[in-house]
């Protein structure tokens, strides 16, 4: 009786054959759709932030360093890699890779920075048409993100004259 | 340095002990999908563990929570003393998407000392037999930081108001450097 199950079992495993896949010697291809890590390119990107905007993790950051230079930071440690950036980003400047083989020991070497020229008009030297107060508090591109400490802030403007400019809503704090 | 110790502590079989400590379980079914006999790590001598104290490795899922957090800690106490962490998954090594919220303290990373981190939400059973390889020394990591600049600085920039001149001759006063 015993002995008979266990033909019956070897002979299901002899059916089911070899499963296991090669993958350290050869991986396996990609589904179609398959989303990994987003990358950055630095010629299409007009510094937009729309990406910023957009990312659930908050994990793009940007930085007016001074008139003509916008930095834009991906740190990618808590990236899910959803494609929101890419979607929102008029220029097609992010696409998302299938590089999934990220893992490292330092945590730094998943960000990528990017330099961004501002360029400017000749004759008011401003980049664009700087927004009202209301704007600035809507549109959360023209923000100043804190890279030092890696963290994402809204600086917002009051309307009344009495009170300056108030760093009154910060979002990560420590 | 780090590398040759790990080969010389961690060449025979790893031990891994699966410590979820309040993630979605989505890092879970990926861990568990790498020990079964699609991926077979058996082969490679990783086996997984039901206790912290027979454990080499511990892979954690999740971010450090309020209440988990202690719990953590105490199963990383208990490991023996060669040691590896690993943060599987975005939770795990950047605090995930609710990293800000009331209960959330943040990524592993302020809790244990981690060793090596497996970004992804969540990452393919590859990405993480990947990662094993590169902590026991097989394999050599394949990212890098990134930095691109558009233009190189300085550029000069005109005021109109330091115009001075009619017609032809026109001269900048002074051209600002950015």
């Amino acid at each position: 009786m015993s002995l008979l199950s266990k033909f019956k079992e070897t002979l299901i495993c002899l059916r089911a054959g070899k499963v296991t896949l090669p993958y350290p010697r050869q991986a396996r291809p990609l589904p179609e759709r398959f989303r990994g890590r987003p990358l950055f390119d630095a010629m299409k990107c007009i510094g937009c932030a729309g990406c910023a905007n957009n990312c659930p993790a908050r994990e793009i950051l940007v930085y007016d360093v001074c008139q003509e230079v916008r930095i834009l930071k991906y740190l990618g440690r808590r990236c899910t890699y959803c494609g929101r950036c890419a979607d929102v980003c008029p220029e097609k400047a992010i696409t998302m890779s299938k590089e999934f083989e990220n893992a490292t020991d330092q945590i730094g070497d998943i960000q990528q920075q990017l330099d961004l020229f501002m360029s400017t008009c000749q004759r008011c030297g401003r980049c664009f048409k700087e927004p009202g107060p209301l704007e600035q508090l809507q549109m959360k591109g023209y923000r100043a993100d804190d890279l030092g400490k890696e963290r994402w802030i809204y600086r917002s403007k009051a309307y009344l004259e009495s009170q300056p400019e108030v760093d009154d809503i910060k979002i990560e704090l420590d | 340095m780090l590398k040759n110790l790990c080969q010389k502590m961690f060449g025979r079989s790893l031990w891994v002990y699966h410590a979820n400590s309040g993630g979605c379980n989505g890092c879970d079914i990926e861990v568990l999908n790498v020990l079964t006999p699609y991926y077979d790590v058996e082969r490679f001598g990783i086996k997984l563990v039901g206790s912290p104290r027979h454990a080499d490795v511990m892979l954690c899922q999740g971010p450090a929570l309020r209440s988990t957090a202690k719990a953590l800690k105490r199963a990383y106490e208990a490991m023996p003393s060669p040691k590896l962490v690993f943060a599987i998954g975005s939770c795990a090594s950047g605090g995930g998407l609710w990293y800000d919220t009331y209960n959330v303290i943040g990524p592993v990373d302020k809790i244990l000392p981690v060793n090596f981190y497996i970004p992804g939400c969540p990452p393919r059973p590859e990405a993480i037999i990947y990662g094993v390889a590169v902590a026991v020394g097989l394999v050599d990591k394949k990212t890098s930081p990134v930095k691109i600049k558009q233009l190189e600085l300085p550029i000069p920039r005109y005021h109109p108001d330091q115009l001075s001149g009619e017609g032809e001759l026109v001269v900048y006063e002074k051209a600002e450097k950015v």
